[in-house]
Parts: structure tokens; sequence; C-alpha cells
């Protein structure tokens, strides 16, 4: 089951985000970005504080509840994933969302980057892949 | 007396970059091979990635977007930006046919468009080509799933724009240089399945009709 997904820039903006299952509670959209700005911190800091040099920072979060599944690309951009704590094979769900992250939205003329996503194919997309899995 | 060494021919190690094949074409080119040697008529194995192109015709809309004012004059802009490729691809296809002439009748330029053309820059064939009911003058060739803008979303308060006007540009200069001025357009009819289908609107001028009536 998959819960959610956030798509934060690589200054900590919330650039997306999108609720796939019904239960969850809604919250306001200003609690959203405040969520995605929190993550971004704890990711740098996980980052610089960890033993080994060079660390990705944190890449999964797992809680009683759920499971989040943090995925950062080459240019910073952090794909988080909240699912049910059993769900397995994120990894190739994370793929598919950035492939299609990657056809739909950095393709399109009239998304800039780093900026919200409004891109109607990338809606249905995921929508398409979130119901197959 | 002017000096001679001001006209010094280019050194051969500055070799111009444009004309050799690059990097991207590795395992599908032969690599020695400059562009410009290439055989005109082999287009096996010098398909373009759709990706170069997506990114390419992005930047396209992003630069035309940024010169225009309005939708209208957008689709203008794009519809000029295919007109050149319209003119060279009418060339090209006509010389990498078997037993290439000219089209006079209104019906067989249509049918070079929606076959030949359609082959030559997307793969396959227009899914329709049909004639307007309503005007004499007009006819209709559709794609299903336009390739060009396979990765497009338009936002809402565009939503009159198709960025397929840069093919209607294109028809629009191969019908202009085979001697039928039309005026044509892009518009977005979705259909169940698919809601990207886009019908290229052609609208001939009066005196093709009129020749196309003394011709028949």
């Amino acid at each position: 089951m998959i819960y959610s997904l956030y798509i934060i820039n690589k200054a900590g903006g919330l650039v997306y985000q999108r609720d796939f299952a019904e239960q969850l509670e809604k919250l306001s959209s200003n609690d959203y970005l405040v969520l995605a700005g929190t993550f971004h911190g704890v990711h740098a800091i996980t980052s610089k504080i960890s033993p080994v040099p060079s660390s990705s920072g944190i890449e999964v979060l797992e809680a009683e509840t759920f499971k989040l599944i943090c995925t950062q690309t080459l240019t910073g951009t952090k794909f988080l994933l909240v699912t049910d704590p059993q769900h397995q094979n994120v990894e190739v769900l994370q793929k598919k969302v950035y492939d299609l992250y990657s056809n739909f939205v950095m393709k399109n003329p009239f998304h800039t980057p780093e900026m919200p996503i409004r891109s109607d194919q990338f809606d249905a997309g995921l929508t398409k892949l979130i119901s197959e899995a | 007396m002017s000096d001679p060494s001001a006209y010094a021919y280019p050194s051969s190690n500055s070799a111009r970059l444009s004309t050799t094949s690059s990097v991207y074409t590795d395992g599908r080119q032969n690599r020695t091979k400059s562009l410009l040697e290439r055989n005109l008529n082999r287009t096996k194995g010098a398909e373009v990635s759709l990706s170069a192109l997506s990114f390419l015709f992005s930047e396209m809309i992003q630069y035309a977007q940024k010169r225009v004012n309005g939708i209208q004059d957008l689709e203008r802009k794009l519809n000029e930006l295919g007109y050149r490729v319209g003119l060279r691809m009418l060339e090209l296809l006509v010389w990498r046919d078997r037993n290439p002439k000219r089209e006079t009748r209104v019906l067989s330029i249509l049918y070079f468009i929606h076959t030949a053309l359609w082959k030559g820059l997307f793969g396959k064939q227009a899914d329709s080509l049909e004639k307007s009911t309503e005007n004499e003058d007009e006819f209709m060739i559709s794609d299903n799933e336009p390739i060009l803008t396979k990765y497009i979303s338009v936002p809402r308060e565009l939503s009159q724009l198709n960025c397929n006007a840069f093919i209607a540009g294109v028809v629009e200069a191969i019908l202009d240089s085979a001697q039928f001025p039309a005026r044509v357009t892009a518009h977005t009819v979705p259909i169940d399945g698919f809601p990207l289908r886009t019908t290229i609107l052609i609208k001939f001028d009066k005196e093709v009709l009129e020749r196309e009536e003394m011709l028949k």
C-alpha cells in the first residue's frame, strides 16, 4: 500500500505532494511545506553526522505504522514515498516515479525547474502506476 | 599590396566540429563518417533519440514563448519554425522516393503528406485523412498520438494551445512549395483512449480548388 509521494527540490521546497490512500488525514498546504522543509533539514543533518564520509543521508525511516523511503537524484531533488511498513520492492517503484518525472516533468516546456509541478500527464501516469502497484 | 597571410586557410587541425558525427550516434553510425558524407537515402539506423528531440523541441517552445504575446502569436511562431523544416522535407522526401514525381492533384499531395511525410518524420503513417463535411476546401489529417508532443502537458491557462502548430507549419510549407497554397492549423480533438489526438486542419486557397476543378 502506497500512502503518499512528496517531491522536494534542492532548496528544500515542496514541489509536489499527493496522497494515494483515502484514510490519510489532510493537512493544510502550509503544513505540507513545513514537513518537507523539516525533512530536508533532517536529511542534511544525517548526511553530516554519519561516521562514514560522504554519506548520502537518510534513506529509509521505519516506524510502527509507516515506512518512508527517500531517494535523492544527482541534481539534489528528493523523492519521498510513504508506504505501509510491510511494503516490498519500493526501489522499483521509486525508479518508475523518477522515470515519469524525467519524462513528463523535465521534458515539459511549461515547467520551470525547482517550481511546483503541474503536469496532467505526470498526474495521470502516477495514478496508473500506483493502481498497478 | 595586401598581406596574403591575412587570407590564410584554416589549419587542418582546426577541424569543424559541426561536420563530424557526435558521440551520441556511437554504436549506430560509423563514427569515421561525417554527417555530410552519409548517404541521404539510408534512413535505417539514422533515427534520432526521442528524448533528445523532446528536449530540443521543449527549448524551442520556451524560446518562442519569450518572444511572443499570447497564444495565437506563439502558434504563429511555432508554425514559422516548422515551415523551415517543411521546405527541406519536401525536397528530401522526393529525392528519397524511388520514382519521384511532382504531385498535381489535391488528393495525391494530401496522401503524400499522410504517408510519406509522416513516415519520414515519425516512422509511422498518420491515423486518418478526411475531407471536411462542412467546407469544400478543408481537409483534416489526424494523429492519435503525436510523438513530438508526447511529453508536453499544456497548462490550463494556455488550453487553447496545441504545440503541433509546428507540424502544421511543416505541412503548410510542403503544400506551399508544391503549389498548393493553404492555411494549416493544429487542433486538439480528443477521442476515447487518445486524449492527445491532434487534427491538422488544411484550408486550401480558392485558386487551388479552381485548378482542381479544371483538371477533373
